[in-house]
């Protein structure tokens, strides 16, 4: 049985309630924590287990920490991104709703490893019934002592604030969520300064994932060393991936990073393989940003060993052969998805979510989008595949905020792998414009 | 008393060494060195605080961050926004990965620009167009409708087209940090976003005007100046006045004996060096209003000052170059000796510069 930290008791009735969660061993981090430990010996477990940020970029938690800057009578915040939009990844969201104390504890933790008397979690603005138990949540926990004045009568004080945003996708990136939460308008900052040394309120602020912040207290409880002994190399503990797709169970799936990507797909213990009487054909491994990677390459490395599922395996051999974890969004395609069609509507959602700051994504992201729907609906040119290999090129680096490279490499993606689907569109119009219609050549399916 | 001195870093410009102090930006640096290596800047704008780091003109390559650390850095960066450091080796034109990048940002902010230059009151001392010269192609690969937007009425004294617009903030900035009240920001989000007031309204303000001067494009313009003439045949000349709201400094615009447009004064940078308010912008175009002092120094990047277009002062070969990129000889092996075509002959082509020499 593989070891579960986030969703270890995930499926004991009633965990959403504070009584039932403290029967199940919570808040004894939080008790272990202040009680016995300084802020700094926190930040050094946390150090020493190598995780790494969940939300995508895959940063050391622990050095993202040590980072932030401390002058003296400057308020510190800790904000928890629980902003969650990336298509394709659902885990934090289901984390919340169903083990709202585990986030909660976190927050406690963190804050004060951090010396943060005010955190923030910033929730999506579509999931107002998150919002509700959150709050629900956060008022059992200072009815009982663990938030508020005076905690457990430790001498530390920390106040939570649960945040709707307004649904952007933007507002996830950190430098944006800030503005948002500020109150502002949420376009990401120009960087540097980093939110370590001036975030919210021009104050220094840590930003972390809800999954980041959740391990927090199995960090505690266990120890840093205990955690950095689960996974594989540098890709410490576990991961919750957002499975999704043609395949059997989808749902999130606590894995041990390290798991092999055919396992993960294929084993009944996770997704169960692809729904029956047909084939894998791609999978976007990391939310819908990370590159689409074709099934002979998701399942091996270029090299013919099996790819795992880790940070560093899944972007082994770079963008030419590899992908990214980003996220956990893990989207799993059958022969009948026409890639066109697919990276047309990822498209459509990075222009739609484009914030309209910096010039190359506001009007690459757009100029992709109305190609890749020329081509989709037969009015492609042979020259357009170029032209948007050019266009994400263009895009790609030269952005405030990573969401210009999240727009182009989608695009660029599945172009490098599925060119001929394409350019079977582009030749071959009547054809590709009648409903259900997929490109049938040659292609590597498992 | 030579340890209170601040130590000066050096940096390097396009292989141009200059002392400059510690928080100087890589623009403000390469500006220092002069207007060959200075990069292009749409949005950033000196007097205002916050401005830059949007339009992406001002791209450069870092090939090496520091004396201390002589990596370079990993992606191109807005020069307009980042600090230098002792040592920095910056490549603005002489990296190709710079040109490409810009003739990359040029393309974008002309897709959805109604390049309506010809009736644009901006054209002549437009940002965009100078860059677009700079920078731009003579081409476009974009086939696709442009952006359209709800006319809106901003008030008797400023046009709003929205169209050419390429969101560079400036307006907001200016007028978050000049007049005391903002009531227009940008709505919307991604290519749909646009400057306007939520609810219809107009600005009025006695700084308002100044968001004309700032815009880099024809997107805010003079009402009161409206289709009268184009700037390359009016005459700048530096005037003041007594004025009890601003400072009095402007450049009146005259067409013969009439002023028929007044402004701010700019530096050689297109940037305004004092704000002045819209009793002297808008209400006084009488020469006998003003004191004045002489003909305004004109900046290098107006169409007025020596020929800035003319092909031969800046891209001698520019017109041959676009020559060769459009006429390429055709490798054709027909028998073509039946159809009437007289062949041309090769070395007319082969005069031609190649399209990738620079």
């Amino acid at each position: 049985m593989a070891t579960k930290i986030l969703t270890e008791h995930i499926n004991v009735p009633g965990i959403e309630t504070f009584d039932v969660y403290r029967k199940q061993g919570g808040y004894t981090a939080v008790e272990k924590a202040l009680k016995t430990m300084t802020p700094e010996e926190v930040v050094e477990e946390v150090k020493k287990s190598g995780v790494r940020g969940r939300g995508g970029a895959g940063f050391p938690m622990g050095m993202k920490w040590s980072f932030l800057a401390k002058p003296e009578g400057v308020p510190r915040y800790l904000v928890c991104n629980a902003d969650e939009s990336e298509p394709g990844t659902f885990k934090d969201h289901y984390l919340m709703k169903t083990i709202p104390h585990l986030l909660i504890e976190g927050m406690i933790i963190s804050s004060y490893a951090l010396g943060a008397n005010k955190s923030f979690i910033y929730v999506r603005g579509e999931l107002m019934y998150v919002i509700h138990i959150l709050e629900k949540a956060i008022e059992e926990a200072k009815a009982k002592g663990f938030l508020g004045k005076n905690i457990l009568g430790t001498g530390y004080d920390l106040e939570l604030v649960v945040q709707p945003g307004g649904g952007a996708y933007i507002c996830g990136e950190e430098t944006a969520l800030l503005e948002s939460l500020e109150g502002k308008r949420g376009n990401p900052r120009n960087k540097p300064p980093f939110p370590a040394v001036k975030g919210l309120y021009q104050s220094p602020t840590v930003v972390n994932n809800v999954e980041s912040i959740a391990t927090t207290s199995w960090i505690v409880n266990h120890g840093g060393e205990a955690y950095a002994a689960i996974g594989i190399g540098r890709s410490t503990g576990t991961k919750l991936i957002s499975a999704s797709g043609h395949i059997n169970k989808p749902g999130v799936y606590e894995i041990e990073l390290g798991v092999p990507v055919e396992d993960f797909i294929y084993a009944d213990e996770w997704c169960g393989g692809i729904r029956p009487g047909h084939k894998l054909k791609a999978v976007v491994a990391g939310g819908s940003s990370v590159p689409i990677l074709p099934a002979n390459l998701i399942l091996n490395l270029a090299n013919g060993e099996k790819r795992l599922m880790s940070y560093e395996s899944l972007s082994d051999g770079g963008f030419q052969t590899g992908t990214m974890l980003g996220s956990g969004g893990f989207i799993v395609m059958d022969e009948t998805t026409c890639i066109v069609r697919n990276t047309w509507n990822f498209a459509r959602f990075y222009h739609h979510e484009s914030c309209g700051q910096c010039s190359p994504c506001r009007e690459g992201t757009g100029w992709m989008e109305k190609v890749l729907h020329r081509i989709e609906h037969g009015h492609g040119h042979r020259q357009d595949i170029d032209l948007l290999v050019d266009v994400a090129k263009k895009i790609e680096g030269n952005t405030i905020c990573p969401l210009g490279d999240a727009a182009a490499w989608p695009v660029a993606s599945a172009i490098r792998h599925f060119r001929d689907e394409f350019e079977w569109h582009i030749t071959n119009p009547q054809e590709a414009t009648q409903p259900g219609a997929v490109y049938r050549g040659e292609m590597a399916l498992v | 008393m030579e340890d209170n001195k601040p130590q000066l870093f050096k940096v390097t410009v396009d292989g141009i060494e200059v002392e400059v102090e510690p928080g100087t930006t890589i623009l403000q640096a390469a500006r220092k060195i002069g207007p060959e290596v200075a990069p292009p800047a749409m949005c950033y704008y000196q007097p205002l605080k916050g401005s830059g780091g949007k339009c992406r003109a001002c791209l450069v390559r870092v090939a090496a961050g520091s004396a201390k650390d002589p990596r370079p850095m990993p992606k191109l960066v807005a020069s307009c926004i980042t600090p230098v450091q002792d040592g920095m080796v910056v490549e603005n034109t002489t990296s190709q990965q710079v040109i490409d990048a810009r003739n990359g940002v040029v393309e974008f902010l002309l897709i959805n620009h109604p390049l309506d230059c010809p009736v644009c009151d901006q054209a002549g001392e437009c940002d965009l167009q100078n860059f677009a010269f700079d920078h731009g192609k003579a081409t476009t690969r974009y086939e696709e409708d442009r952006r359209t937007f709800e006319k809106h009425d901003i008030g008797p004294y400023i046009q709003l087209h929205m169209t050419r617009c390429i969101l560079c903030y400036r307006c907001v900035y200016t007028a978050d940090q000049i007049t005391n009240k903002r009531v227009h920001g940008v709505l919307g989000r991604g290519d749909a976003a646009e400057i306007g007031t939520y609810i219809e309204k107009a600005i009025d303000n006695d700084f308002s005007g100044n968001v004309i001067d700032v815009c880099p494009v024809g997107a805010l313009t003079d009402k009161t100046y409206r289709f009268k003439n184009r700037v390359w045949f009016t005459k700048p000349v530096d005037a003041h006045r007594d004025c009890p709201t601003c400072s009095g400094k402007v450049t009146l615009w005259y067409r013969g004996e009439e002023v028929i447009r007044v402004t701010a004064r700019k530096n050689e940078w297109n940037e305004v060096t004092e704000f002045i308010c819209n009793t002297c912008r808008f209400d006084t175009k009488k020469t006998s209003d003003w004191v004045i002092e002489g003909p305004t120094k004109v900046s290098r990047s107006s169409v007025i000052s020596a020929n800035k277009y003319r092909a031969d002062t800046i891209k001698p070969d520019f017109g041959k170059r676009l020559a060769a990129a459009t006429y390429k000889p055709i490798d054709d092996k027909r028998d073509t000796s039946q159809l009437d075509i007289q062949q041309l002959p090769p070395e007319r082509f082969a005069k031609l510069p190649s399209a990738n020499e620079n």
